[in-house]
Parts: C-alpha cells; sequence; structure tokens
C-alpha cells in the first residue's frame, strides 16, 4: 500500500556557479537578432533541439529535451533582479539570501530547514555535497551535514579502531563540543562538532542500504547527485538537498565548456531521475537549477561577459512542464548596458517552491511578497 | 627559562607571521627578541631560500608539474614545508587569497606555481609594483581573459576584478570606470602559446600588441587621458579606498577574522583603528608592503589578537607537517599529504573562483571539521614522529606527572594552547582514568608515551585548537 503513504515533499538544488549563458541554453533559434550578437559562440541550427517553434536546446542537453518532451521540466524566462550587479560573489549572495540591497545573514533555505525541524530533532533535514557550506543553507544554529567526499568514509577519528575505545573518545568529544549560547564562533564549532557527529551516524546507513541497477556516469556532478540519491532512498527524513557544479563563467572558449558543462549536467540528472523512478522514489522530489546570473547579449569573440537576466529550471515529476515568462527583448534600444533586463524575479520562483511544493509561508523566508509561476501541478 | 608570557607571545607571531613553530624554536626566538624576530622575519633575504634541487631529485616532475593534481599541490607544500623565510611564503600566500587564481581553469601548474613565486618575490615590496607584475602575469592575464579584451572587443573580466576584489572593493568605482579600465588594458596580453602536445608544456610570457590596444581617450575615476594599462594603477593606487582595502585584507588574514569580502563595503572593519593605522602608513611610504606589516607586527592590536583569528585548512595542515617534523623530502604518500587542505576546503592553486576563499567561521561546516580532526589527530597520534618524540621528551624531563600537570604540559607544548575550563575538565578526566603518569620503568614509559599520543589527540580535536 506504499501509494497511501504519504511522502514528504523534497527539493534538490543544483547550482550551477559562475553564470550559465541563457541566450545559449534556452536558443532564441528563430529571432535574427541572436544571429547578430552571436557571431562567434552562437549555436548552429543543425545543433539545436527545437522546443518549439521559438526555442531550441543545444544538442548537448539532449536528456533535458527528453524531460521537456514528457511535460516535467519548466523553463522560467528572464530570471533576475532589479540593478544586477554582474558581480558573481555579491549576485550569489543575493540568490542564497534574497537580500538585494544588503549583505543578509540568513540563507533561504537555511531558514526552510529551521521552519521544518524548529527544534533540531533531525540534524540531516539537509543534506550539502560540496565543498564547504553554502551561503543559501547558512543560518546560525541550523544543522547542515556537509559531506565533502564519499558517503562511505564520513565520520570522526576513524583512526581509533576499537569500538568501545572510540564511543569514550567520542562521548569525550560531544561533551567538549558543548555549545555555550552567546560564545559566537565557539558556539558555532561548538554546534558543528555536535550535529556532525550525529549526523554522521545516521548518513553512514544510506550507501548500505541503496540498491540501485543505474549506473551514475564517474563525474563530479554523477557522484553528488548519486550521493544526493542514496541518502534520498534511505528514507532519513532529509527534505533539502543541495549541491554545485561549475564553473559557467564562459568569458573565453565558450563553446567546448559551455557543452562540456551541459553535458555532465545531463547525464547526471538523467541517471538521478531514472534511479528515483525505478525506486519509486522520484513522486515527492524536484529539482531547481539556477545560476546567479545570464551572460551579455553580445558575445565578445571567444565567449561572454557576465550579464543579467537568466533561465531558471525545475524539473521533477510533478512539474507542470513549459515555458513560464517571457524571454526579454533582444533589441539594443531594450538592453540595460547590453544585458537582458529581467522580468521575473528569481524570488517569485522560490515562492511557488515554497507554497505550493514545501507548504511552508513565503513571506518571512523571503522578505517580502511575490508573484507565483504556476509551474507545479 | 624563557617567561611564560614571552613563550607565548613568540608562539603567536610565529602562528600568525609563519606556520607555528616547535617549542625548540620558540625558545630560541625568545632569546634574540621579539622586536628582532620580527625584522628577521622583515628580511627574508637573510635566511636560505628553500633549495628546489632537494625537491626535483626527489620528484623529478616536479620541474613541469602540469595541470593534473596533485603534481603542483606537491610543488607548493614542499615549499610551504620547508621554508626558513615563513612570513615570505605566508605573504605569497596571503595574496594568493586576494589575487586568487585557479587550476581550474588555467590548467596549468607550471604557470600557477610561477605566479606564487612572484608573490614570493614581490609580495612583501612595493604594492603598486606588485600590482603591475599582477596585471603583467601571463597566468592572471588568461585566468581573468585578458587575452580575449581586444581594442574593438572589450572583455571586462580583468578589469572588474581589478577594481572590485585586487584594489578597491566594490563601491569605490562605476560601471563606466569598469568599461574605461578594461578599454586601458586592451592588448594586454600573452604569446601565442606552441600547442601542448607534442612537445609539452612552454612557459607563457607577457605580451603588448599595440594594434590591439584602444588608442582613445578614456576618463576613469575622474582622470581623462589615453590611458594605458600603468596610467590606470597608477590612478588606482593613489585612491584612499585602496589603502584601506589592502590593509583590510592584512588584518583580516593576519590579526582577526574580517566578515566576507562581499559585506566590506557594508560593514566597517571590526577595527577601524588599526586598518586605518595601517592605511596611513601604506599611504605615507606610498604602498610599502613591509612597512606596513611592521607597524601591524609591532602593534598592540596584534599583540592583543591571540587566538581571534580561526586556522585557515593551509595553516592546519602545514602547522601541523612542520611540528610533527620528517616532512622535508618529499617521499610516497607527499601527494596525498598536500590535497589535505583541499579536503578541509583550500584547494591551493585552485580557489574557487576569482574572489578567493571564504575564511574565518566559513571554514568551518561538518564536512571541513570532520577533515582537519581527523588529519590532525593522525598525525599527532603517532608517536614514531619527531615532532611526537620531542614532546615526550620535554615530558619525560618532567618527571612523573599528576593527570593536571600532563594535561597542561601537553597544551604548553602543543602550543602552548589555551583552552576554558570545560575542555580543561574534560582533558584531565582522561587523564585521571589513565592515572600518574609515570616513565620509572619500560612498561609505565611504554604507556605513557601511548598515552602521551591519545591526549594530544583529544586536544588537537578541541574547539580552541582551530583557533591561531
Amino acid at each position: 500500500m506504499s501509494a497511501a503513504i504519504q511522502k514528504d515533499p523534497v527539493l534538490v538544488v543544483l547550482q550551477l556557479t559562475g553564470g550559465n549563458d541563457y541566450l545559449n541554453t534556452v536558443i532564441p533559434y528563430n529571432n535574427p537578432l541572436y544571429r547578430d550578437n552571436r557571431k562567434a559562440v552562437g549555436i548552429g541550427d543543425n545543433q539545436i533541439l527545437q522546443l518549439d517553434k521559438d526555442f531550441g536546446f543545444p544538442t548537448y542537453l539532449a536528456p533535458m529535451k527528453k524531460f521537456w518532451d514528457e511535460g516535467s521540466l519548466a523553463i522560467m524566462h528572464g530570471v533576475g533582479y532589479l540593478d544586477s550587479p554582474r558581480s558573481h560573489f555579491r549576485s550569489m549572495d543575493i540568490w542564497h539570501t534574497c537580500e538585494a540591497d544588503k549583505v543578509g545573514t540568513e540563507g533561504w533555505l537555511g531558514r526552510v530547514v529551521r521552519e521544518f525541524d524548529p527544534k533540531k530533532e533531525n540534524v540531516v533535514t539537509c543534506v550539502s555535497f560540496g565543498p564547504s557550506l553554502f551561503r543559501a543553507l547558512s543560518v546560525p544554529g541550523v544543522p547542515v551535514a556537509c559531506v565533502a567526499g564519499p558517503l562511505e568514509t564520513y565520520g570522526f577519528l576513524p583512526g581509533i579502531q576499537e569500538k568501545a575505545q572510540r564511543q569514550a573518545i567520542l562521548d569525550r568529544f560531544s561533551r567538549m563540543y558543548t555549545p555555550e549560547p552567546g560564545s559566537g564562533v565557539m558556539e558555532y564549532l561548538g554546534t558543528t562538532g555536535q550535529d556532525s557527529l550525529l549526523g554522521a551516524d545516521i548518513l553512514k546507513a544510506a550507501p548500505i542500504k541503496y540498491k540501485s541497477d543505474v549506473k551514475y556516469p564517474d563525474t563530479i556532478i554523477g557522484r553528488k547527485l548519486k550521493g544526493i540519491a542514496q541518502v534520498h532512498c534511505a528514507d532519513l527524513g532529509t527534505r533539502v538537498f543541495y549541491c554545485d557544479y561549475g564553473s559557467f563563467d564562459t568569458h573565453a572558449g565558450q563553446a567546448g565548456l559551455h557543452s562540456g558543462l551541459w553535458a555532465n549536467v545531463n547525464s547526471g540528472l538523467e541517471a538521478f531521475m531514472a534511479d528515483l523512478r525505478a525506486q519509486n522514489k522520484s513522486d515527492n522530489v524536484i529539482v531547481l537549477m539556477f545560476s546567479e546570473f545570464g551572460r551579455r547579449v553580445r558575445d565578445n569573440g571567444s565567449g561572454t561577459d557576465h550579464g543579467a537576466a537568466g533561465a531558471t529550471f525545475v524539473l521533477g515529476d510533478k512539474v507542470k512542464g513549459g515555458h513560464y515568462g517571457d524571454m526579454p527583448s533582444l533589441d539594443a534600444g531594450k538592453l540595460v548596458q547590453g544585458d537582458l533586463n529581467p522580468n521575473m524575479d528569481f524570488r517569485e520562483i522560490y515562492s511557488t517552491i515554497l507554497d505550493k511544493w514545501l507548504h511552508l509561508n513565503p513571506a518571512p523566508i523571503l522578505n517580502g511578497t511575490y508573484q507565483q509561476p504556476a509551474f507545479l501541478n | 627559562m624563557a617567561h611564560q608570557d614571552d613563550i607565548n607571545l613568540m608562539a603567536h607571531l610565529m602562528r600568525r607571521a609563519g606556520f607555528g613553530a616547535g617549542r625548540d624554536e620558540i625558545e630560541t626566538r625568545v632569546a634574540k627578541g621579539y622586536d628582532a624576530t620580527v625584522e628577521e622575519l622583515l628580511n627574508p633575504n637573510t635566511m636560505p631560500a628553500v633549495d628546489p634541487y632537494v625537491l626535483l631529485r626527489h620528484q623529478p616532475a616536479a620541474l613541469l608539474p602540469g595541470g593534473q593534481p596533485p603534481m603542483g599541490n606537491v610543488n607548493y607544500m614542499y615549499y610551504l614545508v620547508n621554508t626558513k623565510r615563513p612570513l615570505q611564503e605566508k605573504m605569497a600566500l596571503f595574496w594568493h587569497h586576494v589575487f586568487a587564481t585557479g587550476n581550474s581553469k588555467v590548467d596549468n601548474y607550471d604557470q600557477l606555481l610561477e605566479q606564487i613565486d612572484m608573490f614570493r618575490n614581490e609580495g612583501m615590496g612595493n604594492y603598486r609594483d606588485l600590482l603591475l607584475k599582477t596585471a603583467k602575469n601571463p597566468t592572471m592575464l588568461f585566468w581573468l581573459d585578458n587575452n580575449q579584451n581586444h581594442g574593438t572587443a572589450v572583455n571586462e573580466n580583468w578589469g572588474r576584478e581589478l577594481l572590485e576584489l585586487f584594489s578597491l572593493g566594490a563601491g569605490n568605482y562605476t560601471e563606466v570606470d569598469v568599461r574605461e579600465c578594461s578599454r586601458a588594458f586592451t592588448g594586454w596580453t600573452f604569446e601565442t602559446k606552441i600547442p601542448r602536445l607534442p612537445y609539452g608544456r612552454f612557459p607563457w610570457k607577457f605580451e603588448y600588441r599595440p594594434e590591439d590596444h584602444d588608442d582613445g581617450i578614456k576618463t576613469f575615476l575622474g582622470h581623462t587621458g589615453n590611458f594605458n594599462g600603468e596610467d590606470i594603477i597608477d590612478i588606482i593606487v593613489t585612491q584612499p579606498a585602496c589603502a584601506k582595502f589592502i590593509c583590510r585584507h592584512l588584518y583580516n588574514f593576519f590579526v582577526a577574522d574580517e566578515a566576507q569580502v562581499p559585506a566590506w563595503p557594508i560593514d566597517p572593519p571590526r577595527d577601524p583603528d588599526a586598518v586605518a593605522a595601517m592605511a596611513a602608513v601604506f599611504r605615507a611610504t606610498k604602498g610599502d608592503i613591509t612597512s606596513v606589516l611592521r607597524t601591524m607586527f609591532m602593534s598592540d592590536f596584534f599583540k592583543n589578537a591571540r587566538y581571534k583569528h580561526l586556522k585557515s585548512p593551509a595553516e592546519v595542515v602545514v602547522g601541523t607537517l612542520r611540528l610533527m617534523g620528517g616532512f622535508e623530502i618529499p617521499k610516497p604518500g607527499y601527494g596525498e599529504l598536500s590535497m589535505q587542505p583541499s579536503y578541509m576546503g583550500q584547494d591551493l592553486l585552485n580557489p574557487p573562483s576569482v574572489e578567493g576563499w571564504h575564511t574565518g567561521a566559513e571554514w568551518i561546516n561538518s564536512g571541513a571539521l570532520m577533515s582537519r580532526i581527523n588529519f590532525v589527530a593522525e598525525q599527532v597520534g603517532n608517536t614514531d614522529m619527531p615532532g611526537v618524540k620531542s614532546i615526550v621528551s620535554r615530558l619525560k624531563a618532567q618527571g612523573s606527572l599528576a593527570p593536571e600537570q600532563m594535561v597542561n604540559s601537553c597544551l604548553d607544548l602543543l602550543g602552548p594552547v589555551e583552552v576554558g575550563p570545560d575542555t580543561m575538565k574534560e582533558l584531565t578526566d582522561q587523564v585521571k582514568e589513565w592515572g600518574q603518569v609515570r616513565w620509572d620503568t619500560p612498561a609505565n614509559e611504554q604507556a605513557a608515551i601511548k598515552h602521551t599520543g591519545e591526549l594530544l589527540q583529544l586536544i588537537v580535536a578541541t574547539r580552541e585548537y582551530q583557533f591561531a
């Protein structure tokens, strides 16, 4: 009777770090201005998979084209925010904290985790696969399990083999990491130490329990997505997964870079969705893919510089596939400093996800009220 | 006997201006004096340079390590572990943080190491000269695409980061300044690279192509003229924002952890007077870095900043390897050792972006905390290491030790490390389970050595040990 079991909705975020080139990902292939502006890095007609009469994907997005055809991929157009600063770091901060005018201290997903688990009963409510803690996940006192390497060897002092002694030392470790409220970094260290200790115990179970016939590509993003599938399938109560991939900062030599990056994302996603579907674990998962900004309309002869509006994608069985919003005009007169002028605030997408998927009140998380593109069934 | 205060202060100086020091070195330096030690650190040429031929004899591939990790890391780690010019090496690392250039794109450790070597040679001299050398550094030009910055097609990557991250900080220039600055650097590129195959790699060299330079009039930060890149740098270094920005970086790296760089246009420095004092010296000396460093190391704000800095992964790993000893020669396993900072969130020669690494508390998350504790514990738990043997022999000289004495001595010899009362209680309770530490019989000595290793492991796992 598995169908009767209420599954909690899960959000997977895949951050495309570096500023993905919107125009070469969702190509307005019939627009002559695209050809005019993309003399060096334009995608040829024979390398485009048409989505409809207006837009196409480059052929290296073939798996995403399949998701589009089956209706499980939503494309959000013209995403950004006012006065885009065109700095990677500032832009990423804005996406992570939802604070466009000041430096935010809390990540939007950290707030989500706090809502789900205010009493910190499950330290693996959020699991991140990346080199360090993403700002989107960072809220003081909110635990996030950060897995930098393989899940199998995740834990403290693995060198101490003897079980009882190891437990005794880890108990002492746990007491030494008692967080004293108000002690700043020391408190943060204490909390992190204790949460990691607990998280390691829980996550160890995931790869042991995991069985799958799906073979993931042996790429950085393939390994991360496999880790996410392992934890998700272990039913540990994880609600938010985060991983990153890049760098999409294609100032030069864009053709080879962009195709390689997206090919890896696509092969990873293809395996990930096939894996979850085979295990009946896909219907409560959506994948949000975003990048901090799009790139300049006119290429620079070899690549593209930092721009403004970009595309954001949401993938999943419960996603209502299609276009949302309009691609901003490529007319020279409508560009802002040579860039596409954003016409959908990124917080609108967050708002739909928070309200319609995670069933949380978006306003306090986003510091405001936003429209909600209806990309969820 | 050196006074404990002097030991503590010298250990602090060596952790910050270098990568820490063992007790023997600290005592020698205390005898010389604090001021004399600062002068020695500020004059690295009085000490011998690292011998690259020892590295090459044991690791011939280190000559031209190519683009695959860990070869470049091995090379860099060898210098970090063996330097007798700790401040020079620390300053090279500092500039690597600021002028962050990464192998993810450069795909060439030969060039990245050459850039680090340039930081070694220029990093304590004049900032304007360093900035100009950096602007002409082919690795940097490639990293920020200035080879694609043409008179007819401007590429803003270098121009923007020069202003935002390398000199002034966000908020001290306009979008027009970025454009004009980028125009001034058109034509700054490097010689055509000979195809890597079948010949191997060839060194990259700066090249100025006047025919690709935009010779038009530019208006930059209120100045107007037919500027070239060097003129832009001359304008940049006279900006008050430049002195403040670089000195805040130095304060963040050497004194106490600041907010992350993107917050600087909004959040004031944690000690504005300290940054102002350093910036005044910067301006008075027209950017002499050694003078700024002298002011900093001699100041009370530096001396009083003990344990206000969370160790970076490089500091954790290099500090541990230098303390342990036995890593002077690249031996099997050195590749894995040299990747340790990467596992803790600091992939040397490959920062995550041109912004460099986020520092302070942002070094810490569950995965990174595990990596750093597990690595250091594995080293200090090995009682065959020269550094551990040295600690053991000093403990033995103290005779039979009660648990409290044992804990105090180990904390002292490992740093000194200062811990809070709760940590002290846990450490002492652990030693109480073992009882009085005795060296009188072979069996007691064996147990004492084993417990020393175990206690050292527990100490390096404490929160306090994560600070420098």
